[in-house]
């Protein structure tokens, strides 16, 4: 996979549980565990991040590139107050005193909308609800208002009204700042309503990315389309029958030869069972993986054949549903 | 809101009440303790001699306060070097995994097949036996204990997402163990070196029994209940004995139950989830 990122803008990775999203996430942060096999390269402001990392740049992570992870229940350290852990990072990275530390940790809670900051940062991580730590643990990441900000599902442990706020929160800070981010989601609503560009996953690879508009207007890759059709419209009637993808995400163990969505996929020709299609676009503003895309000549007749045959070449078994 | 309660204020006042007692013992109005042919021999508690007289005529009151100087001190020394050695290992082993962890589990495991007593033989019967070296014997004794606990909370938390985001906020291994992982298994670690405290001031008596303990005429608790052990002295003068033994058995219950107490109250984690 292959993506860029301009400074101040939001991409969002989407992708179902499996796709490789949160491993994108931490190939970025150079996290992988030592058995990984790495290859490829990121490239931070036109530097090597693995070769940062090598030469052990004190001040990089968490100053210019930081990530805020998914689960706010285990990523404060239990034993110290919330106040203490923001504050950790300022004196480390910035030399703040401990004072001033302490008063700038109290500051940026207030900031990520933390009420009663002043007595929150005496408190340990286990007397805040889960809302609120998801905001401790943001107001961390940004104690040193890093330029990239990757967020790994910032919002799946807390409830809706809290995931709104933390997502303008997000937002603005954004804004104000100038702060890059990755928001990696599996709320296709999120990722439409907050990025400005989506690059979606699929076995571990991207399979399509553009700008967030015309990847939901006009998709090309069936998997895409397919996601988007799934979507609950509110203008459907009520007990209107969802339009799910069939089977699921094949196992990565033994990565298939095929186009990975081929065994899914109402497009499906027989090359589609060949080769893994390669990437169309790259470096544009909208790149696909597809053979047939949908919403092209290639795609259509491929569906007029397979709904006429009501079989894809993979198998699948397709009777024709009128959709939109 | 937890409370220490009061049984554990109890238990520290005693330990307090110890080591006063021990650390000025030399300013104390006591009777000399070494001093052979002071008073008769093997007299009954009274008024003159708290807890009566040895079969030497040593003042058995005075020898226990002695005694607790090396006794607790030996205790301290041992589980803190044990906690050092073992629990800096336990936390590196727990951490690196991988080979670091293979070879500094194969050095627990080594430590643990020797029979513990065949060791302690083996190492006070070659050197001077003072307080320092019989700490140290009994500090060697506790590493691989001590180590294997750190090691396995260290894993523990090693796992948790709070290392990562950590990591991802600048923080370098060594940050990571001295200010993450450290604070979080301190606590059983905090707990068990009150346990192994006790454990390591039994142990002194056991080293005594085989004449294995301090040297020369230096008083421990251990050589105290020896002094008193022989059939006619039990039968006959059993204070000489059983008082040595009950200081002990009061200050290792204390120990004991203040290691629980104070894991309990400082688990903030324990309400956590």
């Amino acid at each position: 996979m292959t993506f860029t990122l301009e400074q101040g803008e939001m991409l969002g990775i989407v992708g179902e549980s499996g796709s490789g999203k949160s491993v994108t996430a931490k190939a970025l942060m150079n996290l992988l565990p030592r058995t990984a096999e790495i290859d490829g390269r990121v490239r931070f402001d036109g530097e090597d991040v693995r070769a940062l990392a090598a030469a052990g740049s004190r001040h990089f992570w968490g100053v210019r590139m930081t990530m805020v992870f998914q689960d706010p229940m285990t990523s404060l350290n239990p034993v110290k107050k919330c106040g203490e852990q923001i504050a950790e990072t300022l004196r480390y990275h910035l030399g703040h005193g401990r004072v001033a530390a302490m008063k700038a940790a109290t500051d940026l809670l207030e900031q990520v909308g933390v009420p009663e900051p002043g007595r929150r940062v005496n408190q340990y991580p286990h007397q805040l609800s889960g809302g609120l730590r998801q905001r401790v643990v943001i107001a961390m990441a940004l104690a040193c208002e890093p330029d990239l900000l990757i967020a790994d599902e910032p919002t799946t442990a807390v409830d809706v009204t809290v995931q709104k706020r933390i997502l303008d929160l997000l937002d603005s800070l954004r804004k104000e700042r100038g702060m890059s981010m990755i928001l990696i989601t599996h709320d296709l609503g999120v990722a439409r309503g907050r990025c400005d560009d989506v690059a979606v996953m699929y076995a571990g690879r991207i399979v399509e990315r553009s700008s967030t508009e015309t990847l939901f207007d006009r998709s090309r890759h069936p998997y895409t389309d397919a996601l988007v059709r799934s979507i609950p419209r509110i203008e459907q009637p009520s007990h209107a029958r969802l339009d799910p993808i069939p089977g699921r995400p094949p196992e990565l163990i033994d990565p298939p030869v095929q186009c990975a969505f081929a065994p899914r996929c109402r497009y499906a020709q027989a090359d589609c069972l060949e080769s893994v299609p390669p990437t169309e676009g790259v470096g544009e503003s909208h790149e696909f993986a597809c053979h047939h895309p949908a919403n092209t000549p290639r795609g259509r007749e491929a569906l007029a054949n397979n709904v006429a045959a009501g079989v894809t070449a993979a198998g699948l078994q397709i009777s024709y549903r009128k959709t939109r | 809101m937890k409370t220490l309660g009061r049984p554990f204020w109890i238990a520290v006042g005693w330990l307090m009440l110890l080591t006063v007692l021990a650390v000025f013992a030399s300013w104390l109005p006591l009777e000399d303790p070494h001093e052979i042919g002071a008073a008769e021999a093997r007299l009954g508690p009274s008024s003159s001699h708290l807890f009566g007289t040895d079969a030497l005529g040593r003042d058995v009151f005075a020898r226990t306060i002695f005694g607790a100087r090396i006794s607790l001190l030996v205790g301290l020394l041992a589980i803190a070097f044990g906690m050092l050695v073992g629990g800096g290992l336990g936390i590196v082993a727990g951490y690196f995994r991988g080979v670091t962890d293979q070879v500094i589990s194969f050095c627990f495991f080594t430590l643990l097949s020797f029979p513990a007593l065949v060791l302690a033989l083996l190492i006070t019967a070659t050197i001077d036996r003072n307080q320092w070296t019989v700490s140290l014997t009994l500090g060697i004794l506790s590493i691989a204990s001590v180590g294997r606990l750190s090691r396995a909370n260290t894993i523990v938390f090693a796992e948790r997402e709070f290392v990562q985001a950590a990591r991802v906020l600048g923080a370098d291994s060594t940050r990571i163990i001295t200010h993450e992982l450290l604070p979080n298994v301190m606590i059983p670690m905090g707990a068990l070196a009150l346990l192994g405290m006790g454990i390591a001031i039994v142990a002194e008596g056991s080293l005594a029994f085989l004449g294995l303990s301090v040297e020369g005429d230096a008083v421990s608790w251990g050589k105290s209940i020896v002094d008193g052990s022989q059939a006619r002295d039990l039968e006959n003068n059993p204070n000489v004995a059983l008082f040595p033994i009950g200081v002990m058995f009061l200050t290792v219950l204390a120990l004991n139950y203040a290691g629980d107490r104070v894991r309990e109250y400082f688990d903030v984690r324990e309400t956590a989830f």
